[in-house]
């Protein structure tokens, strides 16, 4: 299963990380981290008209969270930042190739779109803080 | 194969568990440090409990009761032979070495430590040998003071005695003895008879060292000794903290209720005598009864023997270690100021992806900060991979090891 795992687009991901470092004067920073593992994620976001003009992420913790993290940002650039409400954590396990992670991992692999959703709420939240509520309810992961 | 210390064979039947296949491979337990297996004797010493005289303690007067009574005074008075206190009164069960450290930094602490006191900490030590102290200094305006470690994990007595000599409120010492992250052995006579100079107490964190190495606190004279029951065979909710008399006396107690008390009155109460005063309501009778059985384990095998067992095994990991490309070792490589605990990173693999690819061949490793953030961050890494031996380990198991790690290299293309 290891073989599964660590197979070389997750190695390419984690050694090579896309979208890594900071935004300077983001739109929204967002940090949060795993207390199990002390994995950690920040994402910066630039936004214009709802629309992710720039994403990158900064962080630290294993091969799995460091490239999802790494996939999340591909996935969503110049996406509208509406589309992490709907990215479920079948999508995220998909996209990383990684179906039957046990429980403990899984949370690994979870943390960048855990982060990405507080983003959006956090970013919706002086907007239209009612609709960050709606969201804050539809995007709960865990 | 064997050590030549240990008849790991005979040992190993001992314990149910390591009979267990995991993904269909035999279980490679190498968590020590976090908790160590339970022998047969432990396990049907608290199902005889439960099955046998399942009472409460300390006050009824049927048989049952006192046979209970007694199971339970005899684990006080084989703790207290184990590591050779002056009397069973100085030794209270609490339910974990956690509890223990926050027993004295409530009840000592509150008495004793003043706005602009000091207390001493070193940079290796595990959260529950921090966090209680911190509370106690926010509360108190006290100071802390990190003793420094160097990169091979050791302390240095030149700096301890710089705050003792300058710092005239210097009030307490606390020190893990073995530190659990990279299982260095620190010169703990040499600093209690140090501080003792400036009549100054010393708590030594013993929970990873009196599990290891041969405790002898009248020797030592240290002044409070926590541990925990569940790293030395026994079971979970059971931690001791020895006192010294005389201070134990002085102190207050730290949780009320029943038990703790000579006399309760609408105005006022008389507490119990030592060590009862500490021990307020039911406590963990069957557990504390188990103990005595895994007190009974090791003192038949000798501490001395698993001493030996344990640099065997440390000294053969390491060197089977070394051998392998891009392998970072922590700790002392002097085999008499270490237990039997490994701390490495391989190459650029995390921890925690090492954990997963090891436990696909059922081998058991602890990958994270180790409860040790102050230290993670003075070693400037988020986290390491940790083997910890007991009794029962092989260098057999140490193979397996290796060629797992040999797997993980192979992974990540290292
Ligand atoms: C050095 C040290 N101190 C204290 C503790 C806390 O022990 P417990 O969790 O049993 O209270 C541990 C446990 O890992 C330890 O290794």
């Amino acid at each position: 299963m290891s073989d599964d795992i660590y197979r070389e687009i997750i190695l390419d991901h984690y050694r090579n990380p896309r979208n890594k470092g900071k935004i300077d004067n983001a739109d929204v920073v967002i940090h949060d981290s795993n207390p199990l593992c002390g994995d950690q994620i920040d994402i910066y976001l630039n936004v214009v008209e709802g629309q992710i003009k720039d994403i990158k992420f900064d962080g630290k913790g294993c091969a799995i969270s460091q490239a999802s993290a790494s996939m999340l940002t591909e996935m969503v650039m110049d996406k509208p930042l509406t589309t992490a409400k709907d990215i479920s954590k079948d999508d995220i396990l998909e996209n990383i190739g990684l179906t039957n992670l046990g429980p403990a991992r899984i949370k690994c692999a979870l943390l960048s779109l855990k982060v990405l959703k507080m983003g959006m709420v956090k970013y919706y939240t002086d907007k239209e803080p009612n609709t960050a509520e709606e969201m804050e309810k539809d995007s709960n992961l865990f | 194969m064997q050590s030549s210390e240990l008849e790991t064979n005979k040992i190993r039947k001992d314990f149910p568990i390591l009979t267990r296949k995991i993904n269909g491979k035999p279980f490679v337990y190498l968590d020590n440090a976090s908790t160590t297996q339970k022998p047969l004797s432990v396990i049907n010493k608290i199902v005889d409990y439960y099955s046998l005289y399942n009472s409460n303690i300390h006050r009824a007067v049927y048989d049952i009761a006192e046979e209970a009574t007694n199971a339970y005074e005899l684990t006080r008075k084989k703790v207290c032979k184990f590591i050779n206190a002056n009397s069973p009164q100085e030794i209270i069960f609490t339910r974990n070495a956690t509890e223990a450290i926050n027993l004295v930094s409530y009840s000592w602490g509150r008495q004793n430590i003043k706005k602009g006191d000091l207390i001493i900490l070193s940079e290796q030590e595990h959260h529950s040998n921090i966090v209680p102290w911190q509370i106690l200094a926010k509360e108190k305006n006290a100071e802390i003071k990190y003793l420094k470690i160097d990169e091979t994990g050791n302390l240095n007595l030149n700096e301890l005695e710089f705050y003792l000599n300058n710092h005239n409120n210097a009030k307490l010492i606390s020190l893990c003895h073995m530190s659990n992250a990279l299982g260095n052995i620190i010169p703990i006579k040499k600093i209690i008879d140090l501080a003792h100079t400036y009549n100054i107490p010393v708590f030594v964190d013993g929970a990873q060292s009196v599990p290891h190495l041969t405790t002898d606190v009248t020797s030592l004279d240290c002044d409070f000794l926590a541990f925990s029951a569940h790293k030395m065979l026994g079971p979970t909710g059971v931690g001791i903290l020895y006192g010294k008399k005389k201070i134990l006396e002085e102190m207050d107690p730290f949780l009320c209720g029943g038990d703790m008390i000579k006399e309760v009155h609408k105005e006022n109460t008389f507490f119990n005598d030592l060590p009862y005063k500490f021990e307020a309501g039911t406590p963990n009778i069957a557990d504390v009864i188990g103990f005595s059985s895994a007190l009974d384990y090791l003192n038949e095998i000798g501490m001395d023997h698993i001493r030996n067992h344990e640099i065997e095994l440390t000294k053969y990991a390491i060197e089977k270690m070394s051998e392998l490309k891009q392998m970072k070792l922590y700790g002392d490589i002097n085999l008499q100021n270490r237990g039997g605990i490994i701390s490495f990173n391989l190459g650029d693999i995390h921890p925690h992806d090492l954990a997963t690819i090891l436990n696909e061949h059922a081998i058991a490793i602890r990958s994270g900060h180790h409860c040790a953030q102050v230290l993670m961050e003075k070693l400037d890494v988020s986290a390491t991979s940790r083997i910890s031996f007991y009794i029962y380990n092989t260098k057999e198991e140490i193979n397996i090891f290796i060629n797992a790690l040999g797997e993980a290299i192979r992974l990540f293309q290292l």
